[in-house]
C-alpha cells in the first residue's frame, strides 16, 4: 500500500436493534499520513465517534465493523484479537476523550496511573516508569510535576486533568492519537490552551492525530486536512485550507456559516435548519436533501459518492456538475 | 479527620446511650423486678427491704446512670432464670454465635463478590444467569426454611453433615472454639450457609449492577483505550470502585448475620446468644434480653464505624481533606 499512516477503506458500523440492522458507519474511507492532523467535524450523531472507536477496536456492543478494512502501517488491524489489538491501543494508537473529569480512575493517584500505562507497553521498571511520568507530566505543562504525581485527580482543575489525560495518551509514544472532542468537555478559555498544546506535543513526538470536534473553527486553526462527516458518511474531505476557501458540499458551507470567526466575511450568521436524521430514517438519496438549501429531483433518488474536485473530494450532485466545469477549465 | 473520628465516636455513644435507655426501661417497667427476684412466700416488709437496698426507690435519673455504670462494665445484673450473672452467661454464649457469624460473613463475602463479578463481567453468559435464579431462592425463601431444607437434604437423606450443635469444642481460655476439631468445623457448614445466604445473594447483587455500572464508566473505556491488560480493568480498576458500596452493604449485613442468628441458632440448636435470649423472651428472663439488646447494639455500631474508617482507606477523595484544587 501507500505509505499512509493509517488507512481506513469503506468502513461500514452495523447496529443491531430489535426492528433490524442499522448502518451507523457508512462506507467511510480515510487516511491520515504520519505526522499529520486530520480534522473530523460534524453535527451530533454523525457518527465519528463510532468511526474513531471502530479504529481502536473499541466498539461497544452489538455495534460490529461489517465490512471495510482498516490498516496501520501497512498491516490489518481490524480483525485482530482482542489481545492482540490490546497491545495496540496506547502503544500505536493512543486516545483522549471528551471529558477529563471522568477519563480518570478516581481511586488512584495520575502516577500510578501513568506508570501502569508505560509498564504495561514498555519493558521498563517502576522507578524508570516514574522518571519519564515526571517529565511526560512536565512536558504537559504540570507545573511542580514531581510534587503532583502522587496526587489524586479530584485535586487537578478541568484543564489540569486534560493535561494529565494527553501525558496518558503520548506515554507509549503512540504514532497516532484519535482525540474525541478534547476540549468540549472544558471552560472556554481553556480549550484554545490545550489544543495547542496536543498540535505541540504531536509534531514534537511527530504523532499523527485524528481530531474529531464538532468545532469547524478548532478545525481551521489545527488540521492539516478535514473530513466533514453527515450521517454515517464521509461528505466533503480535503485539505483545510482549500476546503475552508472553498467549500463544494451544501452542508459544509452550513457548518462554516455557523463559526463567528469564518462567517465574519457573510455577515450573518446562520444555524442549518433542521437535524442530523436518527439513524432508523436516514433519507433515501442524498441523505442531506430535506436539510439543503439547492436540492433538486436527483437528490432525492440517487445518493452521491465522493467526487473528485482539484484539491478535495465533496459528494454532492452540485459538484458533478462544478467538477466537470473545473476539469474543463 | 481527627474531627470526624471524633464526631463519629460521640455519635456512637450516643446511639448507645439510646440502647441502653430502652434495654433499662425494659428491666425496669416490663414486669417488676422484685417479684422476679423473690419467692412467693416472701413477705412484704422483705419485698420493701430489697426494693431498698436494689435501689429501685431512687430517682429515675440516678437508677438508669448506675444502669449505665454497671452495664459499661459488663454488669447486667443476675439472670431470673438461672440465678447467675448474665455476663456470664453470655460469655459463655458468645463465641458459638461470633464463630458462626464469622463464617456466614465470610461466606457470604468472598463467595457473593466472586459471583457478582463474574455475572457483571459476562452478563449474558449461562452462569451468570444460573448465579441470578440461584440468587432468587436465597432472597425469597425465609432462612428456617432453607435450613430445614438443608438439614432434610445433607444430613437426613444424605448424612454427609451434623444438623445440630457445635461439633466437639476445645477451650482456649475463656473462648470455646469450634475451628479446632474436624467434627467443629462439619458442624459449621449448614448453620453458616443457612444464616449467610441471604447477604450472599444480597452481596452478589449489589456486586453484579456495580460492576455493571462501573464498566461502563469513561474511566474504564479510557483504561482500555490506554491499552491496560484485562485483569489490570476488572480487578484493579473496576473492582476496587465497587468496593465502598460493598463495604457498606457488607458491614451492615454482618450486623444483621448476628443478630438474626436467633432463628438460625434455633433451627440448629446452636448453643449461641441467640439461642439464649430466645430462651430468655419464652420466659420473660428481662435482664438476658436487656443485656443482649445492647450487645447487638454495640456490634452494630462498632462495625459501622470500621466501615466509615474503611471509606477513608478506599477513597482518596474522602481521605484528604477538602480536596483542594489547583
Ligand atoms: N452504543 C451505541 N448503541 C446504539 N447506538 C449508538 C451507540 N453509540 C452511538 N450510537 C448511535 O450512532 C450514531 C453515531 O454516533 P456517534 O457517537 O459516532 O456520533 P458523533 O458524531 O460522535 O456525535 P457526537 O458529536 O454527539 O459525539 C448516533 O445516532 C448514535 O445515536
Ligand atoms: S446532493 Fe443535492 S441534496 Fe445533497 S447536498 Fe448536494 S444539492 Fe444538497
Ligand atoms: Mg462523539
Amino acid at each position: 500500500m501507500s505509505e499512509q499512516l493509517l488507512d481506513v477503506q469503506d468502513l461500514r458500523v452495523m447496529l443491531p436493534t430489535r426492528k433490524g440492522l442499522l448502518t451507523a458507519v457508512d462506507g467511510v474511507s480515510m487516511s491520515i499520513a504520519a505526522g499529520e492532523v486530520l480534522g473530523v467535524v460534524g453535527e451530533s450523531g454523525a457518527g465519528k465517534s463510532l468511526t474513531g472507536a471502530a479504529i481502536t477496536g473499541l466498539l461497544e456492543p452489538p455495534l460490529y465493523i461489517a465490512n471495510g478494512k482498516i490498516e496501520l502501517e501497512g498491516k490489518r488491524i481490524d480483525n485482530l484479537s482482542y489481545s492482540k489489538m490490546r497491545r495496540i491501543r496506547g502503544k500505536q494508537i493512543g486516545a483522549i476523550f471528551q471529558d477529563p473529569l471522568t477519563s480518570l480512575n478516581p481511586l488512584y493517584s495520575v502516577g500510578r496511573q501513568l506508570v501502569e500505562t508505560i509498564t504495561t507497553h514498555l519493558p521498563v521498571s517502576d522507578a524508570v516508569a516514574k522518571r519519564q511520568a515526571i517529565d511526560l507530566l512536565k512536558e504537559v505543562g504540570l507545573p511542580a510535576a514531581e510534587a503532583r504525581i502522587g496526587h489524586f485527580p479530584h485535586q487537578f482543575s478541568g484543564g489540569m486533568r486534560q493535561r494529565v489525560v494527553i501525558a496518558l495518551a503520548l506515554c507509549a509514544n503512540p504514532r497516532l492519537i484519535i482525540a474525541d472532542e478534547p476540549t468540549t468537555a472544558l471552560d472556554v478559555s481553556i480549550q484554545a490552551q490545550i489544543i495547542r498544546l496536543l498540535k505541540r506535543l504531536c509534531r514534537e513526538h511527530k504523532t499523527a492525530v485524528m481530531l474529531i470536534t464538532h468545532d469547524m473553527g478548532v478545525i481551521a486553526e489545527t488540521a492539516d486536512r478535514v473530513a466533514v462527516m453527515y450521517a454515517g458518511r464521509i461528505v466533503e474531505v480535503g485539505p483545510v485550507k482549500d476546503v475552508i476557501k472553498n467549500p463544494h458540499h451544501p452542508y459544509t458551507v452550513g457548518l462554516m456559516n455557523s463559526i463567528p470567526s469564518i462567517a465574519r466575511e457573510v455577515e450573518w450568521l446562520t444555524q442549518i435548519d433542521g437535524a442530523m436524521p436518527r439513524l432508523n430514517d436516514i433519507p433515501d438519496g442524498c441523505a442531506f436533501h430535506p436539510r439543503c438549501p439547492h436540492a433538486f429531483e436527483r437528490c432525492r433518488r440517487e445518493r452521491p459518492n465522493l467526487i473528485p474536485m482539484r484539491n478535495s473530494q465533496a459528494a454532492c450532485w452540485l459538484c458533478k456538475k462544478e467538477g466537470a466545469d473545473e476539469q474543463r477549465q | 479527620m481527627l474531627a470526624f473520628i471524633i464526631r463519629r465516636i460521640l455519635q456512637s455513644i450516643v446511639v448507645m446511650l439510646m440502647v441502653a435507655l430502652l434495654s433499662f426501661t425494659l428491666f425496669r417497667y416490663v414486669g417488676d423486678p422484685v417479684v422476679s427476684m423473690v419467692g412467693r412466700d416472701t413477705t412484704f416488709e422483705e419485698r420493701a427491704a430489697l426494693r431498698e437496698t436494689l435501689g429501685l426507690n431512687d430517682p429515675i435519673v440516678v437508677q438508669f446512670g448506675r444502669f449505665v455504670k454497671n452495664a459499661s462494665m459488663g454488669d447486667f445484673g443476675i439472670s431470673y432464670e438461672q440465678r447467675r450473672p448474665v455476663i456470664d452467661l453470655i460469655a459463655e454464649r458468645a463465641p458459638a454465635t461470633l464463630e458462626l457469624s464469622f463464617v456466614s460473613g465470610l461466606f457470604a463475602l468472598v463467595v457473593g463478590v466472586f459471583m457478582g463479578v463474574y455475572s457483571g463481567l459476562h452478563k449474558d453468559g449461562f452462569l451468570s444467569k444460573l448465579f441470578q435464579s440461584v440468587s432468587l431462592v436465597g432472597i425469597s425463601l425465609p432462612p428456617f426454611l432453607i435450613g430445614i431444607l438443608l438439614i432434610y437434604l445433607f444430613a437426613v437423606i444424605l448424612g454427609w453433615l451434623p444438623s445440630m450443635g457445635r461439633g466437639e469444642v476445645r477451650q482456649l481460655g475463656f473462648w470455646s472454639t469450634g475451628f479446632l476439631s474436624f467434627s467443629g468445623l462439619i458442624s459449621l457448614i449448614l448453620p453458616a450457609i443457612t444464616l449467610g445466604l441471604f447477604q450472599m445473594t444480597l452481596i452478589m447483587r449489589l456486586v453484579r449492577s456495580e460492576m455493571l455500572e462501573v464498566m461502563r464508566t469513561d474511566y474504564i473505556k479510557f483504561a482500555r483505550a490506554r491499552g491496560l491488560t484485562n485483569r489490570a480493568v476488572n480487578f484493579g480498576h473496576a473492582l476496587k470502585n465497587t468496593l465502598v458500596p460493598v463495604i457498606t452493604v457488607t458491614g451492615l449485613q454482618l450486623g444483621q448475620i448476628i443478630a438474626y442468628s436467633i432463628i438460625t441458632e434455633t433451627v440448629f440448636q446452636w448453643p449461641g446468644m441467640g439461642y439464649l435470649f430466645l430462651q430468655a423472651v419464652q420466659r420473660v428472663d428481662l435482664p438476658v434480653m436487656g443485656a443482649y439488646l445492647v450487645l447487638v447494639a454495640l456490634i452494630f455500631v462498632v462495625i459501622n464505624l470500621i466501615v466509615d474508617f474503611l471509606y477513608y482507606v478506599v477513597d482518596p477523595r474522602l481521605r484528604m481533606e477538602g480536596g483542594a484544587v489547583s
